[in-house]
Parts: C-alpha cells; sequence; structure tokens
C-alpha cells in the first residue's frame, strides 16, 4: 500500500497529481496516492453497496422454493446467483483499497456498515420477484450507469460488469409481471398490490434530497459520484412511468402527472421519515435480514475451515 | 463472530473471451488452493460464456512496476518517436506502404 508521506511539499505533489487525474476525468487505480478521506468515502460506499448485493439475495431467495414453474425457477435461481457475483465484485474492488474480506465481512455482521434500505422490506407475494425486477432493479440500473465511470478504476470495471447483468434481471422481472397482467383478475390485483408497496421503497433507493445529502457534493467533485440523488430519481420516474402504462398498473401517487414546461414528470414527496427510520434499523426485516446472514456466515464455517485444511494438508505433501 | 482464523489468499483472475484473443484481467477472489479459485473464478466470472479459458494466479506472486516510478521506467520509450511508422515521411503516390 501507498504511504502517507512526511514532508509537507511532497505531499502537496501527490495531491496535485491526484487532483489532476480527477480533472482530466482520467481513473484512479489501486496503487496510487489517493487522499486518506477518498480512499475512506470510497470503501464505505463499496462496501455498502457489495454488502446490498449479498443481503438482496434474501428477499427474492425467498421464493426460490415456490416459484410457480421450472422455468420461474431456474430464471430466479440465476438472478440469486448473480447477485451473490456482484457482492464479489465489490469486495474484490473494496479490497483493492487495503481493507480485508474478514474486515468487510465482520462490519455487516456487526452491524456497523449498512446496506440499501430497499431490502429492509418483506416479500409477501410472488408478484413481489417481478416488481422487483422492473421497479427495484430498474432503480439500481438508474444508479449504477453512471458509476461504470466512476473515478476508481476497480469500482468502475465492476460496475460495468454489474450492469451487463442487470438488464437481465430488469427484463424477467417486467416480463413476470406482463404474463401476470394477462392472466386473472386476481393476478392482476397482486401485481397491483405489490407494486403499491415497492414504489415509494423503490423512490427512496436515490437516497435523501440533495438538500440533505452531505456527502454527495464532494464526492461528485471527486468524480466517485457523476449525477445527483434527486437527478436520478427524476431520471428514474421519467423512465418508469410509460413502463407502468404499458404493464397497465397504477403507480400509487396521486401527484404524479407530465410537467410539459419541465419536460419531466412533477411526483410526490417520498416518506423521508419512513427512510430514516429503515436506515436506523427499523425496517420491517432489519433484524432478520442480519440474523439469516449471520447465520449463514456461521453455518458455512465448517466447510471454510475444511477447504483450508485440504488445501493444507496437499500443500504439505 | 467469525471463525476464520487466516483469510484464503487472493487471486487474479485472466479469462480469454474467446480462441484467438489474450487472456484478460477480469477481477479477484479468494480461494484456499489453486483448484479451488479456477472453480470459483468459472462460477464469479463465467456465467455468462464469457470465456472459453481461465487462469488464475496467486496475487503475491506478481511483480508489478510501481506508480510512483512511472515516468523514469517508461522514459526509455518515450524519446523514441522513430519506432513509430508515422516517423517517416513516405510521398502519398508510392502504395502499399
Amino acid at each position: 500500500m501507498t504511504t502517507i508521506p512526511a514532508e509537507p511539499d511532497l505531499e502537496a505533489r501527490l495531491q496535485a497529481g491526484f487532483d489532476a487525474t480527477i480533472a482530466r476525468r482520467d481513473r484512479i487505480e489501486p496503487r496510487d496516492w489517493m487522499p486518506d478521506a477518498y480512499r475512506k468515502t470510497l470503501v464505505r460506499q463499496i462496501a455498502q453497496h457489495a454488502h446490498s448485493e449479498i443481503i438482496g439475495m434474501q428477499p427474492e431467495g425467498n421464493w426460490i422454493g415456490r416459484a410457480p414453474s421450472l422455468r420461474r425457477k431456474a430464471i430466479l435461481l440465476a438472478k440469486v446467483q448473480d447477485e451473490a457475483g456482484h457482492g464479489l465484485y465489490l469486495y474484490s474492488a473494496c479490497e483493492t483499497l487495503g481493507v480485508s474480506r474478514a474486515e468487510l465481512t465482520g462490519l455487516l455482521l456487526s452491524g456497523r456498515q449498512k446496506y440499501s434500505s430497499i431490502f429492509n422490506y418483506p416479500t409477501l407475494s410472488y408478484a413481489d420477484v417481478g416488481t422487483i425486477g422492473w421497479l427495484v432493479d430498474g432503480a439500481a440500473i438508474c444508479n449504477q450507469v453512471p458509476l461504470c465511470r466512476t473515478s476508481y478504476g476497480p469500482y468502475g470495471r465492476a460496475m460495468i460488469r454489474i450492469c451487463k447483468e442487470e438488464s437481465f434481471h430488469q427484463r424477467q422481472g417486467y416480463e413476470l409481471l406482463m404474463t401476470m397482467m394477462r392472466g386473472t383478475d386476481e393476478q392482476r390485483a397482486m401485481v397491483q398490490e405489490s407494486v403499491d408497496r415497492f414504489w415509494w421503497p423503490s423512490l427512496m433507493m436515490f437516497g435523501p434530497p440533495d438538500a440533505n445529502s452531505p456527502n454527495s457534493e464532494r464526492s461528485m467533485a471527486w468524480g466517485i459520484k457523476r449525477n445527483s440523488n434527486d437527478e436520478l430519481r427524476q431520471k428514474f420516474v421519467d423512465m418508469t412511468v410509460p413502463q407502468a402504462d404499458a404493464l397497465g398498473v397504477t403507480l400509487p401517487d396521486p401527484g404524479l402527472r407530465w410537467n410539459e414546461e419541465r419536460g419531466h414528470y412533477d411526483f410526490g414527496e417520498p416518506d423521508w421519515r419512513e427512510l430514516a427510520a429503515v436506515i436506523r434499523g427499523d425496517g420491517p426485516c432489519n433484524a432478520q435480514r442480519l440474523a439469516h446472514r449471520r447465520a449463514a456466515h456461521d453455518d458455512g464455517a465448517w466447510v471454510r475451515e475444511a477447504a483450508t485444511a485440504f488445501a493444507e494438508r496437499e500443500g504439505a505433501r | 463472530m467469525s471463525g476464520d482464523r487466516r483469510e484464503w489468499p487472493l487471486y487474479e483472475v485472466f479469462v480469454r473471451g474467446k480462441r484467438g484473443l489474450n487472456h484478460v484481467h477480469v477481477g479477484s477472489l479468494h480461494a484456499p488452493d489453486d483448484a479451488m479459485a479456477l472453480r470459483h473464478a468459472r462460477d464469479v466470472y463465467t456465467r455468462r460464456n464469457e470465456g472459453v479459458s481461465i487462469w488464475v494466479v496467486r496475487a503475491d506472486a506478481i511483480t508489478a512496476s510501481s506508480p510512483d516510478e512511472k515516468d523514469p521506467l517508461f522514459a526509455p520509450s518515450g524519446d523514441k518517436v522513430y519506432r513509430h511508422p508515422t516517423f517517416y515521411e513516405i510521398p502519398d503516390d508510392v502504395p502499399h506502404m
């Protein structure tokens, strides 16, 4: 790892080199000198992103055993496996900043690092599998596409791989909902009820409004973030409304209407107190998600130990 | 909390996308040994036919140039413009050059 230089003029020179790289919109690579705060911000953001992928396996994993057909089960398995893969790409990217995998796992399991608030909502019906693909993965894509150009090289490269795969996630979800909408009244009602529950939490995925997002400005100056929370939220709404129309569902926002002047849809304010509560740990499933993840980690301990013992025995031969 | 006394070593993963292409670095992973690294690499980096061949290399076996030495290290090639074909003036009417 790069050591922090003692001489002040050397540090200024390194800082200037870093600033010039950022200004050129060039990428910072793992062994480059970088300010401590940049490294810390990246570790936090990438780790939380990785944790989100890993915890994000649970809401949908809930329906693998009850998928209505072999086709749907195979799709859902592939999708949940992708989420695991995305978590691994991101943990690897995060480790290039000098944190260990064990540390990161520990930070998640002890609750000291967060993951996306959306995964603290339950999946109550099978339609939720479709809604998560359409809305939750749709929102994730909006967030993640600009991150392919983030200033930290390994993070951007992980995001490129992830974005390629997310497209499958969103399309399978939308197709699932379309299939249900062509079914019975009861199935259509299931879809609407699911959309009603997931719409507002999906809008919250973009984070608090810009005015209340203290770290955003610095992250944008560093090229870590490329768009503000509110910009991305607007983009998501604009993309989603025509998709909802095509599907035949109503988005549960009486304030939602096209604004000719702005060239965008106006929409209502999400309940930010709810977001704050879910982030604080008081969402419907926070405790359950972490308990499940801890149990999975503990139950897998013997596998990790056995693999290590085998490697040592083979290595000793 | 965690029963892992030590971490599995880090491996760098290289994938040949199709025949005729070089292996390209795609990322890294942890594994207890080489064989498991290869299996993990298949699951993590080639779920959609991204490759026809995988290399895994322990990260600690790689020797890398240092970013701080970038300028002196690559300086020898910096001023040798005559190594590039565009250095040479050839009249436009000379064919196949």
